[in-house]
């Protein structure tokens, strides 16, 4: 097999660069999470993280002005400095291996995520994507399933009490909040058939962003070019119903997956001292931490791109810039990496203002709400997709039978939550 | 497939699979198993089946052997450490891989034999010859022949076999996946109401 040189050079380029932005970004989220949380609870938060000049003899310390900007850093020196402590009683193979199976899914997932527009070097269009697959959003879900693997391993190496019970619950939510996240995607796939995140997002350039079809081909939702074909902008639009429902199962599943608050159970500190990562210190622990937050960027990342138009502008600009100039891939990335960090943003607002479920709410969350939901949400889209060929009074049978599957599911849903359901444990 | 990669992969997927048996602790003999798991995914996605091999770690790597090891930490199977093998078992143990053996062999023969099974490699050419199976506003149509960089649309193609021409296969194993469900609920529930309420 002969090398393609220019393709390995700019594979290399580009898994340096994107796992640098998304290491980049996790330490932004430190800082992130730390001043918005401080924001939210009306303090101040870190803001004077200085360059100990004083340990190397100086008179001062050396204080920049950027508002506690360097405090991931300090952060990251104080996990590398702290004795790395294993526990006698671990079984040492597995303790050793379980942050990295937390941290090397979640930095891999990132490669089918397209950050920026091709670019145009020489007379080759370049994806700003490591791996440009047809089975993108699958891709993500396999790696990502594997992370479970990490904190199982990690609450079961650790060979105590705490740390077990947040292996098992993590395993569990995790498996439970799959099948929603599988699910709710359904209807998504289906509006754009296929799985290459790269055309996803070209599709969404063209005919406006999924949650936001203000613009498509013919123009702006103002201009009458947008009603060129008044059935076809009615069908979109109507469209909106499952993919709002899929958005707020995908997001919320994102959130249990990511084992963010509310769905942090597994580290749950009331009831769990620290969960999974009890018997983990030092570099070790920052692996589980890293770990946490690069799912979180990947989530976002993920959302944004099948959701929010993943790197377009939108509103038509994308059609009036050049294509392939590098600046304007510059310019996407840009967008792409400001939608994210605005997610990252709404986690973390999140994870201050909502309390943690309990145990059974999640479960029940996770199988009685999300799934049916879910499950009924598909056939919502699939009907809204189906009117061309099955005609007006075809939907509106379709849709008397769906209701009443959703009426009698919610019945037995109620049925099935008003009471204990466990009663000999 | 690239030979390096291929044997790479191979013996990922084997040493997998010789670890699993070698193992005495149940959770290090699933683990093995995943790593053959993952190794197989990777010879699938070597031969451009793409879809195979993510839903090979999606369902088997990523879900099931994910409710092995819960399964198993819930039991803590210790004692699998001191079973004793009969010779019956044994004697499975030979006869059921010999069988297999047998059923490789025989199908690497006929492969030989046969030239036309040789599978050619997957060029723009190719790909557009064979779009005009499909019609031209399908997506596998689009893809197959997309003018900057045609791809093998494996996950449409899939799809498209499964519901034309294996559509009453697929209905049947969803009604039986059905049944299995509704029987696994009946069962459960069935012996969580004869068990004694002394919580």
């Amino acid at each position: 097999m002969d090398l393609d040189l220019p393709f390995l050079i700019a594979s290399l380029i580009k898994i340096g660069v994107f796992i640098g932005i998304t290491m980049t970004f996790v330490s932004v989220c430190v800082i992130f999470e730390r001043r918005f949380s401080a924001i939210i609870q009306d303090r101040v938060g870190p803001n004077r993280t200085m360059i100990p000049l004083s340990i190397l003899g100086f008179k001062k310390d050396l204080a920049l002005p950027i508002g506690g900007l360097t405090q991931p850093v300090a952060d990251g020196l104080k996990f590398i400095l702290k004795e790395d402590f294993t526990p006698s009683y671990v079984r040492k193979f597995f303790f050793w291996l379980a942050p990295a199976l937390v941290v090397v899914p979640a930095l891999l997932t990132m490669a089918v995520i397209p950050f920026g527009s091709p670019m145009e070097i020489g007379s080759e269009y370049i994806p700003l994507a490591v791996a440009d697959l047809n089975v993108g959003p699958l891709f993500i879900f396999a790696i990502a399933s594997l992370a479970v693997y990490g904190i199982t391993l990690a609450g079961w190496a650790s060979n105590s009490k705490y740390p077990f019970f947040g292996g098992v619950r993590s395993c569990a939510q995790m498996i439970s909040y799959e099948i929603a996240l599988g699910l709710s995607i359904i209807p998504v796939l289906m509006f754009f058939g296929g799985l290459n995140l790269g055309q996803i997002v070209d599709d969404q350039v063209a005919n406006g962003w999924l949650l936001l079809p203000l613009w498509n081909e013919g123009g702006l939702i103002v201009t009458p070019g947008y009603w060129a074909d008044p059935g076809e902008a009615i069908q979109r639009l109507l469209l909106l119903v499952p993919i709002v429902i899929s958005f707020v199962i995908f997001t919320t599943s994102i959130f249990a997956e990511t084992n963010r608050m509310p769905f942090d159970l597994p580290e749950c500190e009331t009831e769990l001292v620290g969960g999974y990562h009890t018997e983990y210190s030092s570099m070790k622990f920052a692996l589980f931490f890293m770990g946490e937050y690069a799912a979180m960027v990947v989530g976002s990342a993920l959302i944004v791109t099948l959701f929010l138009g993943g790197w377009s502008i939108g509103f038509g600009i994308d059609q009036l810039l050049p294509t392939g100039a590098w600046w304007v891939s510059l310019l996407h990335l840009g967008v792409f990496l400001g939608k994210v960090t605005f997610f990252i943003l709404f986690f973390i607002l999140v994870r201050w203002t909502v309390p943690r479920f309990r145990y059974d709410q999640l479960m029940n969350l996770g199988w009685i709400v999300f799934f049916e939901a879910a499950l009924i949400n598909v056939f919502l889209a699939a009907l809204v997709m189906a009117y061309p060929s099955l005609g007006l009074i075809g939907v509106l049978v379709g849709f008397a039978l769906l209701l009443t599957v959703t009426i009698l599911l919610i019945k037995i849903a109620k049925g099935a939550t008003g009471k204990p359901s466990v009663t000999a444990v | 497939m690239d030979p390096l990669a291929f044997y790479f992969l191979s013996f990922l997927a084997v040493t997998g699979g010789v670890l699993l048996v070698a193992f005495r602790n149940p959770v290090s003999s699933a683990l093995a198993m995943v790593l053959s798991f993952v190794g197989l995914a990777g010879l699938f996605v070597g031969l451009n089946a793409f879809f195979v091999g993510v839903v090979q770690i999606l369902v088997y790597a990523g879900a099931i052997m994910v409710l092995f090891i819960f399964i198993i930490m819930l039991l803590d199977l210790n004692n699998e450490r001191s079973i004793r093998f009969r010779s019956s078992t044994v004697l499975a143990g030979l006869v059921v891989p010999l069988l297999l053996i047998a059923q490789v062999l025989g199908v690497i023969q006929g492969g030989v034999e046969g030239e036309e099974a040789q599978f050619g490699e997957i060029t723009a050419e190719t790909m557009a010859d064979s779009a005009a199976a499909f019609p031209e506003d399908s997506a596998i149509h689009k893809s197959l022949t997309h003018e900057k960089a045609p791809k093998l649309p494996d996950t449409n193609l899939i799809g498209h076999t499964i519901f034309t021409r294996y559509n009453f296969p697929l209905q049947v194993m969803g009604a039986l996946l059905l049944v299995a469900t509704v029987g696994v609920v009946v069962l459960s529930k069935r012996s969580l109401a004869k068990a004694p309420a002394d919580s």
